[in-house]
């Protein structure tokens, strides 16, 4: 950079507003433990109903993905993301936003290069890495108890 | 021959070209804020009817072009010049529209500075004898610059407070030789400023520097001061930028004294979840061709010196970590 441009940075600083941590913070425990709460519910309704508790674990992920799927195609989700942020990001139905968000916006590009194609545009990463993380810690664990 | 050109950067109109007529079209959002009444259409929703974004956002502008037309009552083949812009990649809205009317075309990409452009080139036109009428016309839309530069719609993410609402709508507006009141009478055009800004959710930094610069350079240019104008009204820098710009104005010795407004700052109610203002090619445009163009019709205000501002960036120049260079275009407009 140039030492016009870092005394300009510098300046700008002093005008940048900085977002409100605490208040972020705060929503993001709340809505966040709102959601686990909802999903814990479930949980033990499916265990009660008799279902094993690792199945029942699926079932409440499924669930899950189900209420954030359907709250994005109602146009909610993206009000809770606002408020959630990190809170509503996390969970399981924040994943299941970015997939239904993204679907729905490139719809209007064909099913196949539009809606298939870029609906993992904001999911693909976590995948990727998700996958990738899992592989490096089986390695590591079959490394060490093997 | 008799130079028009003037100073560093600036040109003068000496035939000082009429802006005869203005269309205004903004979104619900826009609709509710301060300058509400001044628009000509406000649409129920950002829609409009159509089943893409896309072609929700043409077919505003045609709408904003058809109007100006008509209301001017001439045919559109009286008109011979058509410039316009907006942000969408390879500048569709605009290329579209434009093939619904039988005039010449120019297509423009300014950004958010467009309007103005669109302004200075169709003053040129005219004074240089090329043109009797021209239109100047911009647009943008929420829906489609959300898509194209940031997130699916229905995406929850939060934004910090430096990013910017991008305005819906367009403004329209044609030029005529010899035509009444207001006038444009000179105008500043800006060199791109890069100042290594890198952040796309804080436009207004990225671009203050060039909006800093084109006034300062208008100011010498003309050998006038802030003070010359009723007005100064900057584009988009939003409260971020223009927070900046009066600092980098006073420390150029051209501070403002208290006549600068800034239509993304201006557009929205202070109610609206907007962050750091409102955004896009339609904030100048409509808040001409609307808001100001009311008041200098009226007398409220005489004269004014609208500046456009443009950040230069695109997604894929984002995600290669590019700097966001700014440029910024000022033209004056007077009732003489």
């Amino acid at each position: 950079m140039t030492e016009q441009s870092q005394a300009y940075q510098k300046l700008a600083q002093d005008h940048i507003p900085k977002p409100n941590y605490l208040k972020n913070t705060v929503n993001a425990f709340w809505v966040g433990g709102l959601i686990c709460v909802v999903g814990q519910v479930f949980n033990n309704w499916f265990i009660a109903q008799g279902i094993a508790k690792s199945t029942a674990g699926a079932y409440t992920a499924i669930t899950m993905i189900f209420i954030g799927a359907l709250l994005t195609g109602l146009g909610v989700y993206d009000e809770i993301g606002k408020v959630g942020g990190a809170g509503s990001a996390i969970p399981i139905t924040g994943f299941a936003n970015t997939i239904v968000a993204a679907a729905m916006d490139f719809k209007a590009e064909g099913y196949v290069l539009g809606m298939a194609a870029q609906m993992y545009k904001i999911a693909g990463p976590v995948i990727t890495y998700g996958i990738t993380s899992a592989i490096l810690a089986g390695l590591v664990q079959w490394l060490i108890w093997r | 021959m008799e130079t028009k050109h003037i100073g560093a950067q600036s040109v003068a109109f000496h035939s000082t070209p009429g802006i005869l007529e203005t269309f205004s079209i903004v979104g619900p959002k826009e609709g509710r804020g301060p300058w509400g009444n001044d628009f000509d259409t406000i649409l129920p929703d950002e829609i409009y009817g159509e089943k893409t974004w896309e072609k929700a956002e043409r077919k505003i502008l045609i709408e904003g072009l058809s109007n100006v037309i008509t209301k001017s009552g001439f045919e559109p083949k009286a008109i011979d010049f058509l410039l316009a812009g907006d942000l969408l990649n390879q500048i569709i809205s605009a290329n579209f529209a434009a093939a619904s009317f039988p005039i010449s075309f120019f297509g423009l990409y300014g950004a958010c500075s467009t309007i103005a452009e669109a302004l200075i080139l169709g003053a040129m036109l005219i004074d240089g004898g090329y043109a009797q009428k021209v239109i100047a016309a911009a647009s943008s839309h929420n829906k489609t610059a959300e898509r194209q530069f940031r997130f699916p719609i229905e995406f929850g993410s939060q934004r910090p407070p430096t990013a910017q609402w991008t305005v819906t709508g367009c403004g329209t507006v044609l030029l005529a030789a010899g035509g009444p009141n207001p006038k444009v009478t000179c105008a500043t055009v800006g060199k791109v400023v890069d100042l290594g800004s890198k952040d796309p959710n804080d436009l207004g930094t990225a671009m203050a520097p060039a909006a800093a610069d084109t006034l300062v350079t208008h100011f010498r240019d003309f050998a006038k001061n802030t003070a010359d104008y009723d007005l100064i009204v900057t584009g988009d820098l939003g409260r971020v930028g223009s927070s900046i710009l009066a600092e980098l104005m006073e420390n150029a010795g051209f501070p403002f004294r208290g006549n600068h407004i800034d239509c993304g700052i201006s557009i929205f109610a202070t109610d609206e979840d907007v962050h750091a203002g409102g955004s896009g090619c339609a904030a100048l445009a409509v808040g001409y061709s609307g808001y100001l163009h009311k008041r200098l019709l009226a007398g409220k205000i005489n004269k004014i010196l609208i500046a456009g501002t443009g950040a230069l960036l695109s997604p894929l120049s984002t995600q290669q970590n590019e700097n966001i260079p700014g440029v910024c275009h000022a033209v004056a407009i007077e009732v003489i």
